[in-house]
């Protein structure tokens, strides 16, 4: 038997959280969360390829959080499988041999759930090694589940133990800190994010958000495109010093958006009636790493015709008119690929200065102050934090 | 007769003085020993306004009568100074329609047919067709306006400037084209400060940036000691430079006019006198408005100001020569604002009006309240400051009067992008200034709608550089205290508070001068 916190079906509480959970997240960790702290059965391994992991550390994502307060779109309850065991940003270590990868050793995982995980045919886009476009993340031997976290048959990093596939995992390094190897999956979907960005040399990139995508996505872009100009939006302090040491040429408040890239790219500006401004000229590349109706329309409203806007974080609805209008390529990114070596390169960035410093300010919590967490989690920006995480191994 | 300026020495028996600030004022009881400076009173004005303009114009200072100057097919253009002055506005008739009226009488008596009318704005918002109407009058606005021969001067207008070369000092010559390129070329102005006319009017006021960023610039305003003097003015000696070369090449006839300090009209008359001269009747007035500001909304009180409208006289009018009319113009501007000071003070104290030249009919944003108090106050002064090298400056204005998107949308930008990275006006232009000048929006803004050029907001900033090189310390009574942080200042709520902020600069008992503008004056500090 282990202890782990589970999420589970429970209507009247989801409807109450993404009522109130906007205005009042501190309800989504009292009464309102579809979220329970079980001694559950340990995840079983009846599968080739598949091993048993203790888990070391697990993140506190966006998604979780949009999850646990019902925000996220009903498009999503096709590809999970209730009730599972969140958390998908994973560092563990092996407690069985894995084909090349002996017990004990440390790894993190790529929470997807792709065909070699399932044990069925590749589909065209993991024959590509496109992993995070995998079409059959609902058959094979598993549940449905988009990831590692969303599926009851493999457990979760917020419960003491999970099962992972082979291909999911990746050695964490020699010297790594488990905070620091934490964030090498989030970074990995940065490296994604950066790369589909679709950036050219000099162009003008426009970050919305500098939560971990925002900041990690910033990171990404600076080190992988030739992008000129990245301004970032950053509402609190530490946000604005992170993200220029991230690599943002300009940091701007919320409020402060369009009139600044307005002035730097030298664009028009129209004040439609009772509505947003938005620009007729602007960036080359928006990037929304807040998922929020209101970034999400900055972003679209901020970009030259044209351009295109990566949605980093999940999105909400919002007035596309802009899209439309200017001919924006809204382009999605989710996780990670595995033909892009994300995971490796997302390594490589994990041992940079500016991530090491960032990993000593990851907050873990045990599994029993899990209300805490999340309170802790949906309250980072202005604390401070940039990352939360789950320490199962933790009883104070 | 106009009684002179006068220089009081606060005492026990002198009542509490009348001290602007923004859409209002207060009485503010100064320290014992505070000196005040008032304006001196209005000269009278001259009896007959139209002959004075006949007069002028066929009896002009080093050049030939006007008629002698307007032949049958020549090129006449007339330039004018903008709704920038006088301030506040002027009472219709507006002089320059006036003296407009007498030269188009004349050149239409000559034969001459091709006519343009240019407001002489620079960089300066577009006029409105009903501001434009109130400076040229309705007939000649009638005239000349559905032709689109009465217009804005557009200093974005490649195709109509013309670059007349550059002065020995390297700097360009860039003025409207028409104006360049005409056989005659009248400039109508009003000088209601010692700062106007000369050369500053063809050579700025019908400039484009390439020519104005030689000489509106931090450098050089820190050198203009003071704008008013224009023989210790850097500025002016670039404006002069210029002036010089644009005579060579185009035939200016000057028309400049001065004006008395009749600025304020019955009722509000009680603002311009000496506080303890207020009649029963005054101190009524006084508190009857200063109660109505009390309880009046925002939008009231701004138009009870915005539509005061000044019952100036006329104190001269002078045409010709450029520098040879100026000449005559200072020794009419000086008779009407100069009063004597004595030595300079540790503390200056200002009150800031509701309007300067670039917020009519509009709000004095901070950066405006800044310039007027820092740039243009300080700066009335010839000889010396008046308050002395290292002092403390006190302004008193809300600083809270929000930025007008119309008017002023770089302002904005400049106020929370720049100001906020740096408040040193040499710093500040040099990393923005172009990139604001050439920034397509604001082109725009300035050339189709009523907005200032992008690069106004830098020289307001400019304009207070003197006084920022020159005090080392710059406090507002009553100003919002984050406007102030911004504006790298610093606020009081009290007189008394500002001068206990100050006495770490200036000591515990600093001689204090109070500057007890507006009407206008020039100290002359000795």
């Amino acid at each position: 038997m282990m202890l782990a916190l589970e999420m589970f079906r429970s209507v009247p509480r989801t409807v109450a959280g993404r009522a109130v959970g906007g205005r009042m997240p501190g309800i989504l960790s009292g009464f309102a969360a579809p979220l329970r702290l079980m001694t559950i059965d340990e995840p079983k391994v009846d599968r080739p390829g598949w091993a048993r992991l203790k888990t070391r550390l697990s993140g506190i994502c966006g998604s979780d959080l949009g999850m646990l307060s019902g925000k996220t779109s009903l498009y999503f309850s096709a590809v999970v499988s209730l009730p599972f065991v969140p958390g998908h940003e994973v560092v563990a270590e092996l407690l069985d041999d894995c084909e090349d990868l002996p017990a004990g050793t440390r790894v993190v995982v790529d929470p997807v759930l792709t065909c070699a995980a399932r044990g069925v045919e590749p589909c065209e886009a993991c024959v590509t090694g496109a992993t995070n476009r995998c079409s059959r993340i609902t058959v094979g031997h598993l549940s449905p589940g988009l990831q590692t976290g969303f599926c009851k048959d493999t457990g979760g990093g917020w419960g003491q133990q999970l099962t992972a596939h082979r291909s999911q995992l990746h050695p964490v390094p020699e010297g790594f800190s488990d905070e620091q190897a934490i964030l090498i999956e989030p970074l990995a979907c940065a490296v994604h994010t950066a790369l589909r960005a679709g950036v050219v040399t000099n162009d003008r990139v426009l970050v919305s958000g500098a939560g971990s995508v925002g900041l990690f996505a910033t990171l990404a872009l600076r080190q992988l495109t030739d992008a000129g100009e990245i301004i970032v939006v950053a509402k609190h302090k530490h946000q604005k010093e992170l993200a220029r040491e991230f690599g943002a040429t300009e940091v701007v408040a919320p409020g402060e958006v369009l009139r600044r890239v307005r002035r730097s790219t030298g664009a028009f500006q129209l004040q439609p009636e009772f509505s947003a401004p938005y620009l007729l000229g602007g960036v080359d590349v928006a990037v929304d790493a807040v998922g929020s109706k209101q970034s999400l329309e900055t972003s679209l409203n901020a970009t030259r015709a044209g351009g295109r806007v990566v949605l980093s974080g999940m999105p909400a609805a919002a007035d596309l008119s802009a899209a439309w209008f200017r001919e924006l390529e809204v382009v999605g990114t989710y996780a990670s690929s595995q033909h892009e070596e994300s995971f490796r390169i997302a390594t490589e960035l994990a041992a940079t200065d500016a991530v090491q410093q960032l990993a000593k300010n990851v907050a873990t919590y045990p599994l029993h102050r899990w209300r805490e967490a999340l309170d802790h989690a949906h309250s980072a920006g202005r604390l401070g934090t940039v990352k939360v995480a789950f320490d199962p191994r933790s009883t104070r | 007769m106009s009684r002179p300026g006068f220089v009081l020495d606060v005492d026990d028996r002198t009542p509490p003085l009348l001290v602007h600030e923004g859409l209002g004022f207060r009485l503010e009881s100064f320290p014992l020993g505070t000196r005040v400076i008032y304006p001196p009173e209005s000269l009278p004005a001259v009896p007959d306004v139209d002959q004075a303009i006949v007069d002028a114009l066929l009896h002009p200072q080093d050049m030939d009568p006007l008629p002698e100057l307007l032949f049958a097919g020549m090129k006449l253009t007339i330039a004018f100074d903008d709704i920038s002055l006088p301030l506040p506005t002027m009472r219709p008739p507006d002089i320059r329609g006036r003296i407009i009226e007498h030269v188009l009488t004349m050149a239409a008596d000559a034969g001459v047919d091709d006519v343009e009318l240019i407001a002489a704005n620079a960089l300066h918002r577009r006029m409105t067709a009903a501001e434009l109407k109130h400076i040229v009058g309705e007939r000649v606005f009638r005239s000349f306006y559905p032709q689109g021969k009465l217009y804005n001067f557009d200093a974005e207008d490649r195709d109509n400037l013309s670059h007349l070369g550059t002065t020995d000092k390297g700097e360009d010559i860039e003025i409207s084209k028409r104006a360049a390129e005409s056989d005659l070329l009248i400039y109508v102005n009003v000088n209601l400060v010692a700062m106007d006319g000369g050369h500053k009017s063809v050579g700025i006021g019908l400039a484009s940036y390439k020519s104005l960023r030689h000489h509106h610039n931090a450098k050089t305003m820190v050198q203009s000691r003071s704008f008013m003097d224009h023989k210790h003015s850097a500025m002016h000696h670039s404006a002069w430079r210029i002036g010089r070369v644009i005579k060579d090449t185009v035939k200016v006839f000057q028309i400049e006019t001065t004006l008395n300090n009749d600025i304020f009209p019955k009722p509000y008359d009680f603002l311009q006198k000496r506080e303890w001269e207020w009649s029963l009747k005054d101190q009524a007035s006084m508190l009857a408005m200063k109660r109505g500001i009390s309880i009046a909304p925002p939008k009231l009180k701004h138009k009870m100001f915005h539509d005061l409208r000044s019952v100036y006289g006329l104190t001269g009018v002078n045409a010709g020569e450029v520098e040879a009319v100026h000449t005559k113009t200072l020794e009419k501007v000086h008779q009407q604002h100069l009063v004597e000071v004595q030595g300079q003070s540790d503390v200056l104290v200002m009150g800031i009006p509701y309007v300067g030249p670039y917020n009519v009919n509009s709000s004095l944003n901070p950066i405006l309240a800044t310039c007027m108090g820092l740039g243009y106050y300080f700066n009335s002064y010839i000889g010396q400051p008046v308050v002395r090298k290292g002092g403390a400056v006190i302004l008193y204005h809300p600083l809270n009067e929000g930025f007008n998107q119309l008017h002023h949308p770089s302002y904005v930008d400049f106020y929370e992008e720049v100001l906020a990275e740096s408040t040193d006006p040499a710093v500040v232009g040099e990393k923005y200034e172009q990139q604001f000048a050439e920034d397509p929006w604001y082109k725009h803004l300035y050339r189709t709608s009523h907005a200032y050029h992008g690069v106004h907001p830098f020289y307001m900033w400019y304009w207070a550089a003197h006084a920022m090189d020159h005090v080392d310390e710059v406090i507002w009574v009553g100003a919002d205290r984050k406007v102030a942080a911004r504006l790298g200042f610093r606020a009081a709520t009290t007189l008394a508070d500002a001068l206990e902020m100050a006495s770490g600069t200036v000591g515990s008992s600093p001689s204090i001068t109070y500057l007890h503008n507006p009407p206008h004056l020039l100290a002359h500090v000795k």
